[in-house]
């Protein structure tokens, strides 16, 4: 039977702003399917965002939503969890929103191991304001703002995660949209920070620059890029040049930063007693 | 029964009146010379089960007590000038959204990173209009310890009745200074909660103002699901760019501290029945102004203070009164010239208006007070 995904959506509140071609509506997609999934409450369930188009994401699913300032959402659900640790929070949106502007939010959401999950829609751009380079955009590529082509080096979203210390970490891209609900459902189920970066694509900003004729030839290099992560250790580093790694690319159990704070509530009651 | 008296320090009456009022979340970030509201906030909430958090970033400290205060926590955070400068986005979101919560700013010298542990009293329009946009404010400028602990109280009555930011702007000198408090009972006080919704949930509209300015918040988490946004929006949450209704959301916001002005403002006066000359002085520099004005008074002059509590909305009405009795007004304050331009503008200028600024990190004096009182008679 097929997925009934209105049961999520709030009515009234289609068509999305989403371009033709964007990937941002198979991932709400594969977000409710993991939700179902994972049979979260909508009472009990809040999905933040900061602001671009993958932050547009909230207003259109039935939960508690709060769509914030740009940058800002990690340090939003931040005090949301840790006000409410019975509540599962999740963050969603874009790779200027969450690596940019809300970087250092993202690095120490990742640091605590606070127990939420993200959803990072990598388009390699700034779409909403219309095509600049972030920092996920490859170097050489071309944006409005970087029209001889981009002398950045990307940050690697996965590889960030893991360095500051999410205990759950992984990838895939929006042609892959079965993977996208296992992989956000593995993150729902992780107890701790769980990054799932899904690699996106924006045919409007960023295709209409970089010479992608159509968003079929779009999502065909995201398939020809997608290496999973089993297959990748047979294959040789000539072989690796120019793919990504998908699936979970890290996994560890470390303290939950709310459990680690319940600590702090029962030695503190401890000492006063005294 | 013998009141329970202590000796505190500014920022710690402050952090204990936030407790005394409710607060059950506080997210900070270290900073001179405001950090003392954080240690007690940091010793005193896991003991009663609240939350403490200390965040990456002063932005990040205000994101945490706005989610927080959603899910319907009273929140608090504490800082002070460059911080206070970073957090004006999301004081901006607070308007917007309309999320109550309390920010306490210890006033330093600036701007930049100006005197860190040197006073000033220079955020004042910077409390009002620091964030962009058309937005409405409330800020209180307490004086003492025992005045700290009570204007904290009231700053989370007024933001948890009227769905918005509270700013209490302290300074280095009363933050840091020590006085004997009274620490009131449980009761003694008016405590204050936000109106939650009695609709039911699939009738609740988070900003549907048919009841009044203030609507209702729901907590996340409870019963009632919604949706919270920075852009202007509709009466049920979701984004709008209609004309009309972004119109009546931002005439709605101002309306509902200009149509309360009344309950909100909250000013003393010191002999000013009879007073020729009309000191106008808040915070810490009203000590000195209050003392200056029985030095006058020993001289022969009849000088009164009027020591407005809350700052904004000001109390324009009041200071219009008074100015029609006065010969002059004299504004001290440790800034080169804020509050004072209120002053003029709700007293049309019917008397000379004249301010003494000081900017060096120095207490502004009685015989300062006193010496440009004579000069301007």
């Amino acid at each position: 039977m097929a997925f009934d995904y209105e049961q999520y959506l709030r009515p009234g509140k289609l068509p999305h702003i989403w371009c033709p071609g964007c990937g941002h509506g198979i991932v709400m997609k594969g977000l409710l399917r993991a939700i179902d999934r994972c049979g979260l409450q909508k009472n009990n369930t809040a999905i933040v965002s900061g602001t671009g188009c993958a932050s547009r994401l909230p207003g259109y699913v039935d939960f508690n939503t709060l769509h914030t300032a740009h940058g800002r959402a990690a340090a939003f659900a931040t005090g949301i969890k840790m006000a409410k640790p019975e509540m599962d929070v999740l963050v969603v949106g874009g790779d200027g929103d969450g690596i940019a502007i809300g970087g250092n939010h993202f690095i120490h959401a990742c640091r605590r191991n606070i127990d939420m999950t993200y959803v990072l829609m990598n388009n390699y751009i700034y779409g909403m304001t219309g095509g600049q380079f972030s920092p996920c955009t490859p170097t050489g590529d071309r944006t409005s703002t970087t029209p001889y082509g981009n002398p950045d080096p990307i940050f690697d979203v996965a590889k960030l995660a893991i360095g500051a210390g999410a205990t759950f970490v992984a990838r895939t891209t929006a042609f892959h949209a079965t993977q996208i609900d296992k992989l956000i459902t593995a993150g729902l189920r992780h107890k701790g920070m769980a990054v799932i970066e899904v690699l996106d694509d924006c045919p409007t900003a960023f295709g209409r620059h970089n010479k992608f004729r159509s968003v079929v030839e779009m999502m065909k290099r995201l398939k020809d890029i997608a290496v999973p992560t089993q297959a990748a250790s047979q294959m040789s580093p000539d072989q690796l040049r120019g793919k990504i790694l998908t699936g979970i690319l890290h996994q560890e159990e470390k303290p939950e930063y709310c459990e680690q704070y319940q600590q702090v509530i029962a030695r503190a009651q401890a000492a006063a007693k005294f | 029964m013998a009141k329970k008296v202590a000796l505190l320090q500014g920022n710690e009456a402050c952090a204990h009146g936030a407790l005394y009022a409710g607060c059950r979340f506080f997210g900070g970030y270290p900073i001179t010379p405001s950090t003392e509201v954080a240690e007690v906030m940091a010793v005193e909430l896991p003991k009663i089960g609240g939350t403490f958090i200390q965040m990456e970033d002063e932005i990040g400290a205000m994101a945490s007590i706005l989610g927080a205060a959603l899910t319907g926590a009273k929140a608090f955070t504490a800082t002070s000038g460059p911080g206070m400068s970073l957090k004006q986005e999301l004081i901006g979101y607070a308007c917007m959204a309309e999320i109550p919560c309390v920010i306490v700013n210890v006033m330093r010298g600036g701007p930049s990173t100006g005197m860190p542990t040197g006073p000033s009293q220079s955020d004042v329009m910077q409390a009002r209009w620091g964030t962009h946009g058309d937005h409405p404010a409330i800020a209180l400028a307490p004086s003492s310890c025992q005045e700290i602990f009570s204007e904290t109280v009231r700053a989370f009555n007024l933001a948890e009745t009227y769905r918005m930011p509270v700013q209490i702007l302290l300074d280095e000198i009363n933050g840091h200074m020590r006085e004997r408090i009274e620490i009131p009972e449980p009761g003694d006080l008016e405590v204050l909660n936000r109106q939650l919704p009695t609709v039911a949930p699939e009738d609740y509209k988070p900003f549907d103002d048919t009841q009044g300015d203030v609507p209702p918040l729901a907590a996340f988490g409870s019963d009632y699901r919604y949706h919270v946004t920075g852009l202007n929006k509709a009466a049920d949450g979701f984004p709008t760019s209609k004309p009309e209704l972004v119109d009546a959301e931002k005439r709605r916001q101002l309306r509902k501290i200009e149509a309360n002005q009344a309950h909100i403002e909250k000013n003393e006066e010191y002999r000013v029945e009879d007073a020729e000359v009309i000191l106008v002085a808040y915070g810490t520099i009203s000590r000195s102004a209050r003392a200056a004005v029985d030095h006058l008074r020993n001289d022969g002059i009849k000088a009164g203070l009027f020591r407005p509590i809350t700052l904004w909305p000001f109390p324009e009405k009041r200071m219009a009164r008074l100015a029609e009795q006065a010969r002059a007004i004299v504004v001290p304050e440790m800034n080169l010239g804020q509050l004072i331009l209120e002053i003029e503008r709700a007293t049309r200028r019917v008397c000379p208006v004249e301010g003494i600024g000081r900017v060096d990190g120095e207490l502004i004096t009685p015989a300062e007070i006193v010496a440009k009182v004579k000069e301007v008679l």
